[in-house]
């Protein structure tokens, strides 16, 4: 097959019908684009129109800056730049643009897939020094922040003015930058639902340098193709975010949350839809087992207020009072308790709050100090298939004689399946690996569900994103990057790209 | 075993503010709820009475509706509850308020051990406990870290002092305070909510004690004036992390880039 010689999309947007059957087979062999090694002169011009001060090459790269938390998938970048403004980006994308040098935009790099790993060198832009929360409106109840301001700075900020943003996905280090950029969920996504839910207006640099501005401080937005909803969860391919206004809600004055103990998982997620079809909603449901408690109680140091059951739901409720709270938990308390939960465990203030949900958070510290490696799959699920999936992965454990652990989100069908190496030797432990993920990935697809939930394809899941929905929706994916990235410099080799 | 321990309703907030030209503080709003030290000797007293059998009965002294403490101390799993409440214990300082506490104790008949918590997050006196105790002519034992044997006679406990742990025997009856973290504290159960919804809460005021002198509660009991009440200064936090060299570094470095001095 003969590639056409400009290949920036590795051009299957470009082949004949006939041509796209061999797709499959020729998926290994289409990142063969040949990028701009950068030279002297680009890293003069490039210290030129920032400041030298914050441009690193080659060696003055720290190693931090060469993989994210998945840390498998690994490339440096040949410089790294930390821009100030939206200017300078801007600056050195036309450059990098006209140069046929790729570039990729790093936020905490906490991610999970390898998305902010660079594959072909090029230029990384760390987006942490533009951390300017920029302006709360008040009265139209928007944040404009910069792309590298961490979401606790959010949490908090918002927090003192009595506001709430509420996206909440745990890695309280992330960027929003960075969250936007995977349309990250989180626990509250039950009743409140993810990022792309809070994004209202952004400005983007496209690669050629172009600075868009889509969207706005507008409740509605009828306004042709949402620019917004593309680049939220685009993982840094389309476009670089360099402000977002996000919208807020007024903070609710309570919370509680309930800890249910059930005699085993299978109960316990197994009445999570009655209580969603009491139209009782929660902001969170998580589930976990008695295993990964004791791994976190070990972990932390610190004793979990109950460990005698099999299996947890933890729900929180917010609302405005406390009778208001209290008149919804009792009716789910009820529900739980026929349906078999042996209690109904009160978590009201500051201190069993933090109690119950720092083992939560430290759930997945906990779970990989206890093995030697670990591997996640993220699929998202109808809320009322939870249980059948994680039936299913407790099968794979027995049929393939490997660990899998999984706590997460029961109420809105986002699941962490972690898949443990333990003493397994490299070959054993990929050949294995490689089963129980497909065996799980066309589970979810059966019952309805995709790919990820909140987590992003990046490098790490992108077959299994081809294989879930096929050549031609990869197609119109590929179109899609080809018309904000022609020259297909930005992020090459993820999510649609091969 | 018999057992008493002593609770107090605080404000739900560490964000009290203080009316900068009254010096009161500002209560309207703001939530409240057990002295989080005290569920610490509850969880205490309930270890001891599954262990060794028993009761665990709470009292508080404070307003009317710190009546919800107790109310959450049964849904923890306390068998019984008395209130002691009387306008004329308001303004009570530390003393008066242990006299009062002490004068409902004896309420109770008889008890074997008292437990209270190392302090309260709003008076911070750490006091109450040993002056009941004081009242009540029993040997007590503060900052209780660890309760090694119980039998029916006596506790071995260890206590924490400055710069050592003092290993204790000490006979019933008798008062203890308790640090935090001696037992993980349980959650109020949905359950035991339902359960004791409707279970008798003895309220007493000065005329049920036994004392009903009213020189000795109250304002009138307290010998400690408060001339003002004033915010604190802002202090600045300090950490202290030890570690290897290198390990160090890098959590600096991490810090000074999350407070983005680098």
């Amino acid at each position: 097959m003969n590639w056409p010689k400009y290949s920036g999309l590795s051009s299957l947007w470009y082949l004949m019908p006939n041509e796209r059957n061999n797709f499959k087979m020729d998926l290994k062999c289409m990142c063969s684009k040949e990028y701009k090694k950068i030279d002297k002169n680009d890293l003069d011009y490039l210290k030129s129109i920032t400041d030298s001060s914050r441009v690193f090459f080659k060696d003055e790269i720290s190693e931090d800056y060469s993989h994210d938390e998945l840390n498998t998938v690994r490339g440096y970048p040949e410089v790294l730049i930390e821009p100030l403004n939206t200017g300078e980006v801007s600056k050195i994308m036309k450059y990098a643009y006209e140069k046929d040098i790729p570039v990729i935009a790093r936020g905490s790099g906490t991610g999970l897939v390898g998305s902010c790993v660079p594959l072909n060198g090029g230029i990384m832009l760390s987006m942490l020094r533009m951390n300017k929360i920029l302006e709360l409106d008040q009265e139209n109840l928007t944040l404009t922040v910069e792309p590298g301001v961490l979401l606790m700075e959010i949490a908090k900020f918002v927090e003192d003015h009595d506001l709430f943003y509420p996206p909440d996905p745990g890695e309280i280090s992330a960027t929003i930058g960075g969250n936007i950029s995977t349309n990250a969920g989180g626990m509250r996504a039950v009743k409140y639902g993810v990022t792309r839910d809070y994004v209202m207006g952004l400005e983007i640099v496209l690669p050629s340098g172009t600075v868009f501005n889509p969207g706005g401080k507008v409740v509605k937005d009828s306004s042709g193709y949402s620019i917004i909803d593309l680049v939220c969860g685009s993982e840094g391919t389309l476009a670089i975010v360099t402000k977002a206004i996000l919208k807020l809600l007024p903070l609710p004055k309570k919370t509680i949350s309930l800890l249910v103990p059930f005699p085993d998982l299978k109960t316990a997620i197994g009445s999570v839809p009655k209580i969603i079809k009491a139209k009782k909603i929660p902001t969170a449901i998580e589930f976990m087992q008695r295993e990964v408690i004791l791994a976190a109680e070990e972990y932390l140091g610190k004793k979990f207020p109950d460990n005698s059951a099999d299996a947890y739901l933890l729900l929180t409720f917010d609302g405005n009072s406390k009778e208001e709270i209290e008149k919804d938990y009792g009716v789910v308390a009820e529900i739980f308790i026929s349906e078999g939960a042996y209690d109904v465990f009160i978590s009201d203030t500051d201190e069993r709050k933090e109690m119950v949900w720092s083992a939560r958070k430290a759930l997945l510290e906990a779970l990989r100090a206890s093995t030697s490696e670990i591997d996640e799959c993220d699929v998202v699920v109808p809320r009322n298939k939870v249980a059948d999936f994680i039936n299913y992965t407790d099968s794979l454990q027995k049929e393939n004689g490997i660990r899998i652990r999984s706590f997460g989100h029961a109420g809105d069908g986002n699941l962490h399946v972690y898949v443990l190496r333990d003493s397994l030797d490299e070959k054993t432990w990929k050949s294995k690996l490689s089963q129980v993920f497909k065996k799980m990935y066309s589970k979810a697809e059966e019952l309805g569900g995709l790919v990820s939930g909140e987590h992003g394809i990046g490098y790490a899941k992108k077959e299994f994103l081809s294989s879930h929905y096929g050549i031609e929706f990869i197609e119109l994916m590929i179109g899609i990057k080809a018309a904000f990235d022609p020259k297909n410099i930005l992020n090459p080799g993820k999510i649609c790209q091969f | 075993m018999d057992i008493i321990v002593c609770i107090k309703q605080v404000p739900g907030t560490s964000k009290v503010e203080v009316d900068p030209e009254t010096g009161v503080l500002v209560r309207d709003g703001i939530d409240s709820k057990m002295n989080p030290y005290d569920l610490y000797a509850l969880e205490t007293a309930l270890q001891l009475k599954e262990e060794y059998g028993g009761s665990v009965k709470v009292i508080s002294m404070g307003p009317p509706q710190a009546i919800e403490i107790i109310k959450e101390a049964y849904m923890i799993g306390a068998d019984e509850g008395i209130l002691v409440t009387d306008k004329k214990f308001a303004g009570a300082d530390v003393l008066a308020t242990s006299y009062a506490l002490a004068q409902g104790i004896l309420h109770f008949k008889r008890f074997d051990l008292i437990i209270t918590g190392k302090q309260t997050t709003d008076g911070d006196t750490a006091q109450v406990g040993p002056e009941i105790a004081e009242y009540l002519k029993i040997p007590h034992v503060s900052n209780v870290l660890r309760i090694i044997k119980a039998t029916k006679k006596h506790l071995i406990l260890d206590m924490d002092m400055p710069d050592s742990i003092g290993t204790i025997k000490i006979l019933f009856p008798c008062l203890i305070t308790v640090e935090k973290d001696i037992f993980q504290p349980r959650l109020p159960s949905y359950k035991k909510r339902i359960l004791t919804m409707n279970r008798e809460i003895k309220i007493m005021g000065i005329s049920q004690m036994a004392d009903k002198d009213e020189k000795k509660y109250g304002l009138a009991g307290s010998p400690t004036k408060v001339e003002r009440i004033f915010p604190p200064e802002e202090k600045f936090d300090r950490e202290t992390w030890t570690g290897s060299g290198e390990a160090l570094a890098e959590k600096m470095t991490k810090k000074l880039k999350e407070l983005k001095f680098i």
